[in-house]
């Protein structure tokens, strides 16, 4: 047990039947590309159109579906610069700094994680995405002094090489890798 | 890319409707045709701009088990696990990163449990540790681009 009961309802699995699983499963890698995608689906689940538009929005509504759209390969939009920047900041303000940290928005991520003594004492982390390496840095100093995290222990973290990036698979299904140069 | 492109990347990262003819609706909202919507996304995923046109789930909820690891790699070996982490179809992303520990990817299982299997056998086949980072407290989650 961690120490995450604040995050308990967060981290509660729901209850799906069968046929959650398998309409999951078959969208996972995405939506087709025809006029009544839900029906074609169905079709192949063998569900009506409308229990699977009903089954789609109960599963947005309760959580399990985060958000429903295009997902963007940032590097390919012009983001050609990513940071993950940390922080080794006193337990007890964590929440506060997280929280005024994900005001901004140049930050895509920010998350609370576990240190690991000796070799990593950062417990705050959050993702810069710019253009340039010169936009995350000058961002970063911005959102330092907006939150006045002045003297707080960090490191900035760019990436180099992007070796994969084809998202969460939560059902088995084949897969794809690759590797694209970062700047 | 143009103007119809950027619109697309910019307002349909999210709020996808759940109709009968949901490209019609997006495309009516974006002064286009659905014909066209469809082109475009399918020309968008094609030459690898969008990863995906789809759901994005939520681990914990799903069931599943998802974290952020890292390993430190000396350079002359990293080639060789990356090759092996990689292969792993759990890893769902990895970067190489500016640090001594260099490669950092996300885990996302199918249960809870799997996570530290899977963990037990990158450590197993490459030989190297992994250090486990999983999200404590989630304080915004926000992935969106403006193109």
């Amino acid at each position: 047990m961690d120490m995450s009961l604040a995050l308990q309802t967060d981290r509660t699995p729901l209850l799906l039947d069968e046929a959650d699983r398998h309409l999951l499963a078959a969208i996972q890698s995405g939506l087709p590309l025809v006029s009544r995608p839900f029906a074609e689906i169905g079709a192949r689940l063998g569900l009506s159109e409308a229990d699977v538009m009903a089954r789609l929005q109960q599963l947005q509504a309760c959580g399990v579906i985060r958000r429903f759209g295009v997902v963007v390969r940032h590097h390919e939009v012009g983001y050609g610069a990513n940071a993950m920047v940390v922080w080794d900041v006193p337990d007890e303000q964590v929440r506060e700094l997280g929280r005024c940290l994900a005001e901004f928005d140049f930050i895509t991520l920010c998350y609370r994680r576990p240190r690991h003594l000796p070799q990593w004492r950062y417990n705050l982390y959050c993702m810069i995405h710019g253009k340039t390496r010169e936009d995350v840095m000058s961002n970063l100093e911005w959102m330092v002094n907006r939150c006045g995290l002045q003297g707080l222990p960090h490191e900035v973290l760019f990436s180099r090489r992007r070796f994969k990036q084809r998202g969460a698979v939560y059902f088995a299904e084949p897969q794809a890798a690759g590797s694209v140069r970062e700047g | 890319m143009d103007a119809l492109d950027r619109a697309i990347i910019n307002n349909l990262q999210g709020g996808f409707p759940i109709c009968d003819e949901p490209y019609r609706a997006v495309a009516s909202l974006l002064g286009t045709t659905e014909d066209e919507l469809l082109r475009r996304l399918d020309a968008l995923l094609e030459n690898g701009t969008l990863s995906r046109f789809g759901p994005m789930y939520h681990a914990e909820r799903l069931g599943g088990g998802l974290t952020l690891a890292a390993m430190q790699i000396p350079p002359q070996d990293f080639e060789r696990v990356v090759a092996i982490v990689n292969a792993f179809p759990e890893v769902a992303h990895n970067y190489a990163r500016e640090h001594a520990l260099n490669m950092w990817f996300v885990l996302a299982t199918e249960t809870p449990q799997r996570i530290d299997q899977v963990i037990a056998a990158i450590e197993r086949d490459t030989g190297y540790t992994v250090h486990n980072m999983p999200k404590r407290e989630e304080f915004f989650v926000g992935l969106r681009f403006e193109a």
